[in-house]
């Protein structure tokens, strides 16, 4: 439905950036989004940024699930 | 410090996706229905076998999350007519092309001699529509998450004064269908996997509603197989602790108001008004149109898209029960015989995110 995937931004040009897709180098639109940065991982669709991804947060919700698993295994 | 690729694999780890299992395995106590609403989240499912590490309590149903499946026949018709018999060239992400009209698809029109591009991105249509003065019809299939690349799109063609540049617009948003399905009585759903990259657009907040008035358990799930593992336990417990509420697990990319800028350009080239959906009517307040100011590029100027009442789904096809989750594709007489991939009866079986398409090609009847 809507197919979306994580690139690595690698140079901003507004509204356009370079972005790395699993080792292919793509002209995305990032007009839609909140300023990214250089580096920065995004999700894009149909040629279009649609979000930056939160490193953070992905990590978080990682801790979170290891907690279970040893909580399970304890 | 792990660089963000490798956080992302984590999402893929067996070790992890194990536990969540024997967790929802302690935890899931009930018989319950869950509706993915994403044809994403229906292939990533099967895909990563997740069926199999789920209890016998628990029942995956698919949803109306596929662009392509939810567009009426009359659709595709009206896009074949201008076509073949227009002269124009149609330009259409790939998934469309082989849906079926009520008699021809874009990829038998294209055989007959119509002029059809397959395009990644919208910009692309209007790359091809600046280079000829042929009439341009792109096809706006998708929901909010394809909508502000579709109002880019129009935008940039406003600003270089094309006049051979026009939408057939077939934009839906997700909301209303989930509270369409909510209202059903026949289509008894326990719990939403609401979409994750409707989502990355319009935040979860939107999905508080279905709490409020339905009851219904909801979480905004990512599409890795730890991310869908994680929803699911977290609808799980909704439901067993009858508490029901919006659970963002994928709050890597959701927030609660979403992607505002994204919304604004949506909101500044389209108006909300009533949604076409094969397998659930009219849904109010559902589908996206050009605003007057851009009304110039709307293609049902230019053809008539929306001519007349949908004709008949084709005969057999239990798409529509398909759609709303009331029957599965083991139910449909002709799933895997008429019906297959390399001859699509059914518009659920044309798109990769189709559930007959998905179940065709997990082999899961």
């Amino acid at each position: 439905m809507c197919l979306a995937i994580p690139g690595k931004i690698l140079e901003i040009e507004q509204p356009y950036a370079t972005v790395d897709i699993d080792g292919v180098k793509r002209r995305v639109h990032v007009g839609v989004i909140e300023e990214a940065c250089v580096g920065e991982y995004v999700l894009v669709h149909a040629g279009f940024a649609i979000s930056r991804i939160n490193r953070e947060e992905a990590e978080l919700t990682i801790a979170e699930i290891e907690k279970i698993r040893e909580v399970l295994r304890a | 410090m792990p660089d963000t690729p490798t956080v992302l694999r984590s999402f893929r780890d067996r070790k992890l996706v194990a536990s969540l299992s024997d967790l929802i395995r302690r935890t899931s106590k009930r018989e319950i229905r869950i509706m993915e609403i994403c044809g994403g989240h229906t292939h990533a499912i099967h895909r990563f076998g997740l069926p199999d590490l789920l209890p016998p309590t628990i029942k995956l149903i698919s949803g109306p999350g596929c662009p392509v499946c939810v567009t009426p026949a009359s659709y595709i018709d009206g896009i074949i007519a201008a076509c073949v018999e227009g002269g124009a060239t149609i330009v259409t992400f790939g998934d469309l092309i082989r849906v079926p009209g009520s008699e021809l698809s874009l990829e038998s029109a294209r055989a007959r001699g119509g002029n059809i591009r397959i395009i990644y991105s919208p910009l692309d249509a209007v790359e091809i529509a600046s280079k000829t003065d042929k009439e341009t019809i792109l096809l706006a299939l998708g929901f909010e998450t394809t909508a502000p690349a579709i109002a880019v799109a129009v935008k940039e063609a406003a600003q270089k004064g094309l006049d051979n540049f026009h939408i057939a617009s077939a934009l839906k948003l997700m909301p209303p269908a989930m509270t369409a399905l909510a209202e059903m009585e026949d289509c008894r759903i326990d719990g939403f996997i609401c979409p994750g990259h409707v989502s990355a657009i319009i935040g979860w907040e939107p999905y508080q509603p279905l709490v409020d008035r339905f009851g219904l358990a909801c979480a905004v799930s990512g599409f890795e197989p730890l991310d869908i593992m994680e929803s699911i336990l977290g609808i799980v417990r909704q439901v067993e602790e009858r508490k029901p509420c919006v659970f963002n697990q994928y709050d890597r990319v959701v927030t609660g108001r979403g992607n505002e800028r994204a919304l604004d350009t949506i909101h500044e080239v389209f108006s909300i008004g009533p949604g076409h959906w094969r397998g659930l009517g009219d849904i109010g307040e559902s589908g996206l149109y050009l605003k007057e100011r851009y009304s110039e590029f709307d293609a049902s100027s230019v053809i008539p898209v929306r001519a007349g009442r949908p004709r008949q789904d084709i005969s057999g096809c239990i798409c529509p029960e398909i759609l709303t989750g009331k029957a599965d594709p083991s139910q449909c007489v002709l799933f895997s015989h008429k019906c297959r991939p390399d001859n699509p009866v059914g518009a659920c079986m044309v798109s990769r995110e189709g559930t007959c398409y998905i179940w065709h090609k997990y082999n899961i009847v």
